[in-house]
């Protein structure tokens, strides 16, 4: 969104920069403070080299419904160590220390936010350098009063999409959405395992017709292959489930690991060119 | 009150309770539920048949019975018991799922799937699924099918597949997460019966409705019985199905005290219960709903505790917080200790073994019945039998089965 002084989000000017050289964006996630909390802004570096656009950052909940098993032990392993929201907004301010570019998307579930209370956390994420929200369990009949909130502060709301929405419900999400928006791939929790490219299209020509804001997919994106297919016909990729399952894999050659999948992910996408 | 009392509004509000707070594969699903929910209980055809399985299929009504020995005990009111104990399966969940296997039914799905804490949901949810040959998954937290092994053979003698549930807390919550990332999965083909009057709209309000049925027979006993209505109405409170049952008919009548009862564990002032609105707890969202939550303060959702698998549960149906901010009812807790000596009381004193989670509402019942006179009377939901909860209590006595 446009924030008050008339200048661009960083959301905004991150897609139009890769508009204007025909490339799609790519978006990792990593759950903050998984497998602990002083490895997170390093790890946030290391996806940067390896060639993200955007971070979307998850904040550990003790309820992810709508997470498969890997996103769940993330959360697990990060509230293990007593990592809150609050930290995870100290990791960003951490991060923006040296990064002013790459945009941070805050991931989660609506209690952490709720709990703070919608204004002290907007002015909390924006001094800290974050860039969007993205609530997963707030739809836009309830997000009304709260996304007004946001934007106030210069936040840009992310949506969910499904292959269940209907076109009724688009518009809706056309007037609170900002920056771009998520579509979920596949009917089910992340780290699902199939992907229907063809149906993923289709769905994106529809949702075209009636929001005007970049459309990111994720749910189902493991590797170079997927990655290449979804962005000849999305506006950016999500990953999130493969990254974490690296961090699973424990810290040895952690940072290099994740700079090197991801730098695979991007040069396939970079061929994708539109 | 029955004229201003109209809750929730179009979208599920009670007050600032309720809503619907789902990821947006579900939205779809639950606009669909709220259509044909509505046609349903506008249908006549509908209602007939859920009525007339209540009658030939669950045994209702269930009496209303004076436990004379029991009130003589202890000293004061007059206690008697809606007896939801004597349903079919044990339990008043039996009335909640015959109303959503016949909406599952009419919307073609042929898969459900249910949560379930002491096991009587997914009971209840087996048994409707079998007699409508329906495919059944319940989700079951790992560390209540420790704690309710009867129910999970009864289950599986039903058909039913049950899936330990080993992430989070291992309960209750947990198992309804992972009933949620089913559904989300199997979306087209699932319908999800929810055991409690929570969750997202419209769920807190259809259970609500198949629940009343028990409010509604006990208005017309304690006319024909006593002549009159009660002076209070008790029931134990997790998500809170049961209570809103027997309350919701009562609501718009005068000087009929609402009292919900929920778990204190080892007692409120611990920390370590299950009593999200005795122990105001701010509220939060989970589960597609916002209600009173036990949460820390960064609102990440606690663990609770009860000796009672079917109300270890941090939150709490929408419209008991709605009842409890208005006022209309009252909620208080009765701690693990309580809730067993009034156990081996109505063993002892009406050969009636209860839940554990209704012996949470006698508990209180007694304590509150002292401080009435013998002419008053006092109703407690007898929400289930107690027959799975016996290697709970053997266990705590000592002795092996």
């Amino acid at each position: 969104m446009l924030i008050s002084d008339g200048t661009m989000s960083r959301i905004q000017t991150t897609f139009s920069r890769l508009q204007a050289a025909g490339r799609k964006a790519l978006i990792p996630y990593v759950t903050a403070g998984d497998p602990r909390p002083g490895i997170t802004v390093e790890l946030m570096h290391a996806l940067v080299k390896g060639g993200a656009d955007i971070i979307e950052l998850g904040v550990p909940f003790s309820d992810p419904m709508a997470d498969g098993p890997v996103i769940q032990l993330a959360a697990e392993r990060a509230l293990a160590h007593g990592v809150s929201l609050r930290n995870v907004l100290e990791m960003v301010a951490e991060f923006r220390q040296t990064n002013t570019e790459t945009p941070v998307v805050l991931m989660g579930y609506a209690n952490p936010i709720e709990a703070m209370g919608y204004p002290v956390f907007s002015a909390a994420a924006v001094a800290a350098g974050v860039d969007g929200v993205l609530t997963v369990d707030l739809p836009p009949e309830e997000a009304r009063e709260r996304v007004a909130v946001l934007k106030a502060h210069g936040l840009d709301p992310v949506f969910l999409l499904a292959p269940t929405t209907p076109v009724s419900r688009l518009a809706a999400v056309a007037e609170l959405a900002s920056g771009y928006v998520y579509y979920v791939s596949l009917k089910g929790v992340t780290g699902a395992a199939t992907l229907d490219v063809d149906s993923v299209a289709t769905k994106l020509a529809e949702l075209r017709q009636h929001i005007n804001l970049p459309i990111g997919v994720g749910f189902g994106i493991r590797d170079a292959q997927s990655a290449q297919a979804i962005a000849s016909v999305a506006d950016a990729i999500i990953i999130g489930s493969r990254i974490v399952q690296e961090v699973e894999a424990g810290e040895a050659g952690l940072t290099e690991r994740v700079s090197a999948f991801l730098s695979g992910i991007r040069a396939a996408i970079d061929m994708a060119r539109a | 009150m029955n004229d201003i009392y109209n809750q929730p509004d179009a979208r599920g509000h009670f007050g600032q309770f309720g809503g619907i707070f789902v990821a947006e594969t579900l939205m779809a699903a639950l606009e669909e539920l709220r259509v044909e929910y509505d046609k349903a209980r506008n249908d006549p055809a509908f209602m007939a048949e859920y009525y007339s399985d209540l009658k030939h299929y669950v045994g209702r009504p269930s009496p209303l019975y004076h436990a004379k020995r029991l009130s003589e005990e202890v000293g004061g009111a007059q206690i008697y018991l809606k007896r939801e104990d004597l349903n079919h399966t044990g339990a008043h969940k039996v009335n909640n799922t015959i109303g959503q296997a016949l909406l599952a039914r009419r919307m073609g799905k042929k898969r459900v799937i249910a949560e379930t804490g002491a096991g009587q949901h997914g009971v209840a949810s087996a048994t409707v699924a079998a007699r409508f040959g329906l495919e059944c998954v319940v989700y079951m937290g790992a560390e209540d099918v420790k704690r309710q092994s009867p129910n999970v053979y009864r289950m599986k003698l039903l058909g039913a597949t049950v899936v330990p549930v080993e992430s989070g807390t291992k309960t209750l919550k947990d198992a309804m997460n992972e009933a949620m990332r089913d559904w989300v999965t199997n979306v087209d083909t699932t319908y999800y019966i929810i055991g409690t009057a929570a969750g997202p709209h419209p769920y807190p309000m259809l259970v609500r409705d198949f629940q009343c049925i028990i409010g509604e027979e006990c208005k017309l006993q304690a006319q024909e019985q006593i002549g009159r209505q009660p002076d209070a109405v008790l029931a134990c409170v997790g998500g809170g199905s049961n209570a809103i049952g027997i309350f919701h008919p009562y609501i718009g009548v005068p000087g009929v005290r609402l009292i919900g009862v929920e778990a204190g564990g080892f007692g409120v002032e611990t920390g370590k219960h299950a009593a999200p609105l005795t122990s105001a707890a701010k509220p939060g969202v989970l589960h597609g709903q916002r209600s009173n939550l036990m949460q820390d303060e960064n609102g990440q959702v606690i663990e609770t505790h009860s000796i009672s698998a079917g109300l270890d549960y941090p939150g709490v149906g929408p419209e008991h917080c709605y009842l409890n901010e208005i006022g209309r009812a009252e909620y208080v807790a009765a701690n693990d200790d309580e809730a067993l000596l009034a156990f081996h009381d109505l063993c002892r004193l009406e050969g009636i073994i209860p839940a554990l989670e209704s012996s949470h509402a006698l508990a209180y019942a007694k304590k509150l019945a002292k401080t009435m006179r013998p002419d008053q009377v006092i109703v407690v939901n007898l929400s289930g039998r107690g027959d799975k909860d016996i290697p709970t209590i053997a266990k705590l006595d000592g002795i092996e089965l």
